[in-house]
Formats: C-alpha cells, sequence, structure tokens
C-alpha cells in the first residue's frame, strides 16, 4: 500500500549517498594531487575532473517542440567523443557526457544545468541548445565560473566577454550569416525587389540585421514575420509578398516554416528565388518536412524538387561532398557509433563542435583547471572542420567568422564562388577569405 | 486553537526543512526551492478545486501573470524582494477577479475549457509584445543572498529558505482558511449550491472568492519561480505546466494542503530521478529521452490504482484515520460531477 510512499525515500538516500561518495572521491584524489600538478601523473585538477575521466554537460531539446532535427546533434556530438576515447582519449583521459533534455522549456533548462553543476559535478557545459533555453542558464554558469562553450545557437548575444567571460558561441552567428547573404544579393540580384520572410526572434531579427547592412533600404519591399510554434497559418504573409511584387525573398526561418513557406507559396501560385539561412535549409531535414506536410493535406510532391535552387550558405564542408577529409571522417564515426541517425547537417554539427571542444581541451593542458579552458580558448583555435577560421580571443567570444553560399541541387549543397569572412559590425566588409581550408588529421583527432 | 496547532506544524517543518538545507548538497537546495513552488500553486489549486468544487486547468497562466509582474516589478521599478512577492500576489488576484467573475457562470467542462483558454493563449502575449515583455527570451530577474549572510552563502540554500518559508506560510494562511467560516461555506456550495443559496450564502460570490485565492496563490508560485530561476520566459508556462498542476493536486489528494506537498514531491522528483537512472543504464539516447515521460504516466497510473483518493488519501486509508467527513473524497468526487447533471440524481434514485 505505501509503495508509492517509499519510492521517494530511497531515491533521496541513493542520491544523497551517491553524492557523498562523489564528494569524498573528489577529495581523495585531490590530496595526492597537489604535490605534482602541471607535469607527471593525471590528477583530479577540477571540478569533473579526475585521473580517467573528464565529465561535461549538457541540456538539449530530446523532446518537444525543437526536438525533430536537434535531437540529433547531442548524439552525434557523443559519437564524436567516443571515438576519441577509444583512440587515447584526452591526455589519457576519457569523456563523459551526460545531457539533460529541457524540452526547449528555459525553466527546465535551468533546473537541468543547476543538477549539471551542482550534483553531477560537470567540469563544463558543452552545446548547450537554444538561444531563449541557454540565456536562462548563462548568469549562473557564469557566477559559477563553469566554461559554457560553445553554445549551440547562432545569437550574438553569447559574445559578451565582459559580462559573460565563460561562455562562447560556436556556429557563424546571425548577424554575420546575414551579412553575407545580404552582400551576395546584392551584387547578383541588383535593382530587383527583395522581401524578408524571418522568425519575429533573436534569430530573425539578428539575421535581418546583418542582411540591413548589406541591401540597400529602398530595394526590401516587404518584412514579413511569423511567431513559432503559432503562426502555422503563413497565407497572409505570403499574400502579402506576392503583393508587394518581391521577385526573391530571403527567409530566416526554421526548417518547419521554410517547408510552411515553400507549401503555401505553391498553393498561392508565388514563385519567388528564394535565398534562406543555413538553420533552415539542411536538404535533407527540409525535403522530409516537405513531403510530410504535402502528404498531410493530400498531396504528393518531390521533396528534392522542391528544395531545387534554394540558395544559402554554411560554415561547414558540405554533407555530400563525400571527397572533402572532414566529411569522410565524421561520416566514418557516424557509421560506427551512430549508425541510427542519418547522416545529414545536424550530426555534422555535433560531430564539428565535438571535434572544437577535443582542440580546446587538448590546448587546457595535462591537468587543466576551468579556467586553463576558458584560456585556452581566449588565446584562439586552430580552424578544424569549418570552412572559415574562428574569432575567438579574449575580447571575442564568437566563434566560426565565415560561410560558403550554397545552391540546393537534388537534394544536396553545391558549394558556389568563395569562403566569405566578415565581423558582426554594421560597417565590417565582407571579402573572400584567402587562407585554406585545413584538411582532416589522418588520425581523426587534434 | 486550530491556528496554534497550524502555527506549531509549519515551526516543525520549517526546522526539519532548515536541517535539509543546511546538511543536503546545493542541488538539493535547489530543489526544495523548485518543491516549494510546486506547493504554492498546487495548494492553491486544490483549495478550489477541493473544497469549492470548481475546476480551472488555467492556473499556469495565473503564474505567468505572478512571474511577469515580479520581472517587470524589480526591472523598471527596482523593487526588493520582499515587496515583489505580495505585489505579484496582489496583481494575480486581480487577473482572478476578471477571470473569476466570469467563471463562476460556469460549470464542469465549460469551465474546465474557459480555463484552458486562459492557459494556452496567455504566454502568446509575451511573443505579441516582445518589447514589454521581451519575447521568446523573456526577462531577466538577479537575486542575490543577503550580504548579512556572508559572501561565501550558498545562493540555492538562500532561495531555499525564501522559497519553503513562503509556501509554510501560505500553508498556514490557506488551512486556517480551509477552518474558517469561509472555508465551511465553500464546502456547502461544493456540495449543494441549491441548499447553500437557500441557507443565505451568496454562492457567486463564494465562487469568486476561491478563485482570487487559487490565482493569487498561483501567482505567487509564479513570482517565486521567476525568482528561483532567475528568469521568466513564455517556454516555463505551458499548458503542460497548468496540467502538471492539476495532476499534482489529483496525486496528492485533492482538497488536502499536506496533498499538495505529496503532489509537489511527485512532480519534482520522479521525473529528475527518472531521468538519472535512464541516462545511467545506457539506454539508446532516443529511447533514454522518452523513458522519464513513460514512467512519470505510469506512476500517474500507479498511483490512481493505488490511492484513488490521492496519496494522502492513502496515507489515511493506512493508518487508519478517517478523513473528515466533509473533505471525504466520494463527496468531493461527486461534487465535480453533481452540478451538470440534475438528471444524476434521477439515475442514482432509479437505480
Amino acid at each position: 500500500m505505501n509503495r508509492s510512499h517509499r519510492v521517494r525515500t530511497p531515491a533521496i538516500v541513493a542520491a544523497a549517498a551517491a553524492v557523498a561518495m562523489i564528494a569524498a572521491g573528489c577529495g581523495g584524489s585531490s590530496g595526492s594531487s597537489s604535490s605534482s600538478s602541471s607535469s607527471g601523473a593525471a590528477t583530479a585538477s577540477a571540478p569533473g575532473i579526475t585521473a580517467t575521466q573528464i565529465l561535461i554537460g549538457s541540456h538539449q531539446p530530446l523532446t518537444g517542440p525543437a526536438a525533430p532535427g536537434y535531437s540529433e546533434i547531442a548524439p552525434a556530438a557523443n559519437a564524436y567523443f567516443q571515438y576519441v576515447n577509444a583512440h587515447g582519449g584526452i591526455h589519457g583521459r576519457k569523456i563523459k557526457y551526460t545531457y539533460l533534455d529541457d524540452g526547449y522549456d528555459p525553466s527546465k533548462t535551468v533546473s537541468d544545468v543547476h543538477q549539471l553543476v551542482l550534483q553531477d559535478n560537470v567540469y563544463a557545459i558543452f552545446n548547450g541548445l537554444g538561444t531563449p533555453t541557454h540565456l536562462a542558464a548563462v548568469s549562473f554558469l557564469n557566477s559559477s565560473k563553469v566554461p559554457d562553450v560553445f553554445v549551440a545557437s547562432g545569437c550574438d548575444c553569447w559574445n559578451d566577454p565582459s559580462k559573460y567571460p565563460q561562455t562562447f558561441g560556436w556556429q557563424l552567428d546571425y548577424i554575420r550569416e546575414g551579412k553575407i547573404l545580404g552582400a551576395y544579393i546584392k551584387q547578383h540580384f541588383a535593382g530587383k525587389k527583395i522581401g524578408y520572410f524571418y522568425q519575429n526572434d533573436e534569430f530573425g531579427q539578428d539575421g535581418v540585421k546583418g542582411l540591413d547592412y548589406e541591401i540597400p533600404k529602398g530595394q526590401v519591399v516587404s518584412r514579413q514575420t511569423y511567431v513559432p510554434p503559432t503562426d502555422v497559418n503563413v497565407g497572409p504573409q505570403v499574400a502579402a509578398l506576392k503583393a508587394s511584387g518581391a521577385q526573391v525573398v530571403v527567409s530566416f526561418a526554421i526548417p518547419a516554416w521554410n517547408a510552411l513557406f515553400k507549401l503555401t507559396s505553391l498553393k498561392l501560385g508565388f514563385s519567388p528565388t528564394l535565398v534562406a539561412s543555413n538553420v533552415g535549409t539542411d536538404p535533407i531535414t527540409l525535403g522530409g518536412l516537405l513531403e510530410a506536410y504535402a502528404k498531410k493535406g493530400g498531396a504528393t510532391v518531390n521533396g528534392n524538387q522542391l528544395t531545387q535552387d534554394i540558395i544559402t550558405d554554411y560554415y561547414l564542408p558540405a554533407v555530400g561532398n563525400t571527397g572533402n577529409s572532414w566529411i569522410a571522417l565524421f561520416k566514418k564515426v557516424h557509421d560506427t557509433y551512430d549508425a541510427k541517425a542519418p547522416f545529414d547537417g545536424n550530426v555534422l554539427y555535433g560531430e564539428a563542435a565535438a571535434y572544437a571542444f577535443v582542440q580546446a581541451m587538448m590546448k587546457a593542458g595535462k591537468n587543466p583547471t576551468r579556467a586553463d579552458l576558458v584560456n585556452a580558448i581566449n588565446a584562439g583555435l586552430p580552424q578544424g572542420p569549418a570552412v572559415a577560421p574562428y574569432a575567438y580571443s579574449s575580447t571575442d567570444h564568437d566563434g566560426i567568422t565565415g560561410a560558403y553560399i550554397g545552391v540546393i541541387k537534388n537534394g544536396a549543397l553545391v558549394q558556389q564562388g568563395p569562403v566569405y569572412v566578415t565581423d558582426a559590425t554594421p560597417t565590417g566588409a565582407v571579402t573572400a577569405y584567402t587562407g585554406s581550408e585545413q584538411a582532416a588529421p589522418a588520425s581523426g583527432m587534434p | 486553537m486550530t491556528l496554534a496547532r497550524h502555527v506549531g506544524a509549519a515551526i516543525v517543518a520549517a526546522v526539519v526543512i532548515w536541517v535539509l538545507s543546511v546538511s543536503l548538497s546545493s542541488f538539493r537546495d535547489y530543489q526544495i526551492a523548485d518543491i516549494a513552488v510546486y506547493v504554492v500553486a498546487i495548494a492553491g489549486l486544490t483549495v478550489l478545486i477541493g473544497l469549492s468544487g470548481q475546476i480551472s486547468l488555467g492556473n499556469g497562466a495565473f503564474m505567468a501573470i505572478g512571474a511577469y509582474a515580479t520581472a517587470l516589478l524589480q526591472m523598471h521599478l527596482g523593487w526588493p524582494l520582499w515587496a515583489l512577492f505580495p505585489a505579484s500576489t496582489a496583481i494575480a488576484a486581480v487577473a482572478g477577479v476578471a477571470v473569476g467573475a466570469a467563471a463562476a457562470r460556469l460549470h464542469g467542462p465549460y469551465l474546465a475549457g474557459a480555463t484552458l483558454l486562459l492557459a494556452v493563449a496567455l504566454p502568446s502575449l509575451a511573443t505579441q509584445f516582445s518589447g514589454v515583455f521581451g519575447g521568446d527570451q523573456g526577462l531577466t530577474v538577479s537575486v542575490t543572498a543577503p550580504a548579512a549572510l556572508g559572501v561565501a552563502f550558498p545562493l540555492t540554500r538562500w532561495l531555499a529558505w525564501v522559497n519553503a518559508g513562503t509556501a509554510l506560510i501560505v500553508l498556514v494562511l490557506l488551512a486556517n482558511l480551509a477552518r474558517s467560516r469561509v472555508g465551511r461555506s465553500w464546502q456547502a456550495v461544493r456540495d449543494d449550491e441549491a441548499a447553500a443559496a437557500l441557507a443565505g450564502l451568496n454562492v457567486a460570490r463564494l465562487r469568486i472568492l476561491a478563485f482570487i485565492v487559487s490565482a493569487a496563490c498561483a501567482g505567487l508560485a509564479g513570482s517565486m519561480l521567476a525568482v528561483y530561476s532567475s528568469q521568466v520566459s513564455p517556454g516555463s508556462f505551458t499548458v503542460t505546466l497548468s496540467i502538471a498542476l492539476v495532476t499534482g493536486a489529483v496525486i496528492g489528494g485533492l482538497g488536502s494542503l499536506a496533498g499538495a506537498l505529496w503532489g509537489s514531491l511527485v512532480i519534482v522528483l520522479v521525473p529528475t530521478y527518472v531521468t538519472n537512472v535512464a541516462t545511467s543504464h545506457g539506454l539508446s539516447s532516443t529511447v533514454a529521452a522518452n523513458i522519464p515521460i513513460v514512467a512519470y504516466g505510469v506512476v500517474l497510473i500507479a498511483v490512481m490504482l493505488l490511492f484513488p483518493d490521492g496519496i494522502q488519501g492513502g496515507l489515511r486509508r493506512f493508518f487508519g484515520l478517517n478523513p473528515p467527513a466533509a473533505t471525504g473524497p466520494h463527496t468531493r468526487f461527486n461534487s465535480l460531477r453533481r452540478r451538470q447533471p440534475a438528471s444524476e440524481h434521477q439515475e442514482e434514485r432509479t437505480t
């Protein structure tokens, strides 16, 4: 009868005992470490680091509205960590990656991050996903001096080293992305009427900010927004864009809304040139959504046909570019450790971010403290799988600084022209990147 | 006499919480603060459902009102913590007057539908008026432990004290209210509206009052949530939250304030515990991600089967305590049904 009442008590006791044991374990090993800190044996140099293991944590939308697609990212990152563990680890330590589900709910994120930092004692938070979610956790992480590295969001808000010294962005931020797309549009669609279709939050607004830095004001004839997850009828927006006579539509939207936009345009007989942020254009995800949505509406469409000729940008090698050494490496890791997931842009993203983390940890030293990791990234990271260099310095916590323009052909992204780099300021020029991309190391380890 | 007993119980509880907060880890302190939020919200709801016989699927929206009130008052007027709690409570109560006035005319599923509408619609105002409410990313709330406690004092322990202390005060107030004339009148209205009206009770006013009390509790809970999670954003106040509150009230035992505590413990601790088990057993990630949801559902089903009167009802039965007749579980469940069908009375007679 009182079974359900009992369930809780052992849970608390067990958890308390586990915490006590962890605390005792840390205390024991750190006692012996003080004599040999930097050279010699691996020691428990920081919370979450033991002689044999590095424990890191993350919050991810494994369920809920943001789960489709994004839930693949953390398992993919973990696949790369397993590869590293199987090839000697980081200075002999194995990475243990604990990612908790926050369902894209910011208060759940706060509670997840407290659990990871206060109870599980993670060394760092890695690749926490989402702008509203991670914003809820960022001040706690910084006041607790926990490294908060490579946030999985392109919000420019992670680049605030004076306020958030522990926090680092990773992917191309939306302002830079907007500038790169804007410069391309200015050059290739001069004199054409431009319409915007964007998500009305940090993501879309930052993107539009970047676009407006480059595209002449008079050329933009209509600005339409949507708010997820409620605005599923984009008919009014599409009709307004059509009425404005826009010949080119620039979209800063997530995949589901690019699909809605495309299908609604089809229905209303509106066929502008579509230029879209890479956030919403992974060809496999977008093609799948188009087919699924059309099926729901009782129609049959070919996803690849509808994504044909969409112009977008990308800051990693294209997934379909099998000749690229990075794609070959990440495909191999994926096939060994994460074969159940499709090898798409989300998986590539997770593995590439994990690679950057391993780079940073290698640099942080044999027995790193939390500050060592932050200092290592502040001193700059080698380029790795990204097509453009990182911005990291003690005064700049933005990540990848450039991307190339690509066109979707037959369900795969095809690079057009050079890689462009820029900064996040209104006046900084968008220039072709002259440095070379690096090849993946043969060992697959940084 | 009852007041002394309630205050005494609260003091004992305060001592227990104090001992727990200083002896357990920081994360447990954080969970104490988390549980306290749910205790306040569920206690308010359990009074509404269990005592006055109305249902609300929209108390998550009142939490949002309290939380945003807290963030805005702190941001624009710089109010201190001790003023934010009562102010947010009052603002949510005013919203409760408006909703309650409309709700008092509705019964059963219609009332549930109307309040559900509130839970669905209200959070999207935050994105519609993003200039004021900060849109999707919401607003931040800053909180620090008082300097008198020393620099090294853990913030989570301070938050546990603030939230748990507030929750205890609320429980004492609600316990007294339930035993007061108002509480007895609510039960009279719940059990038979016509009889209550004939006895001279103002039924509509009593129903609205219950709604206000429940909205005020939800608003205070929202304010506590904003303070301990140091942020407010629409993603925290989805329909799921409102449903979780009703779940907690039912699981704990409708109408019972102790039940509000059991319900909160289940809501906060079961998902965390199950997640830990799922991830530590090396299940594939897609499976592990959904296990907490499945297990939570299983726990809900198990509790409902084992304790149809909620955990508190089950404990009472187990320890051989008879529930006070007026708050007996069967009258309570009937009361939810009773309004709608005069026909049900007839059925009872014919069968």
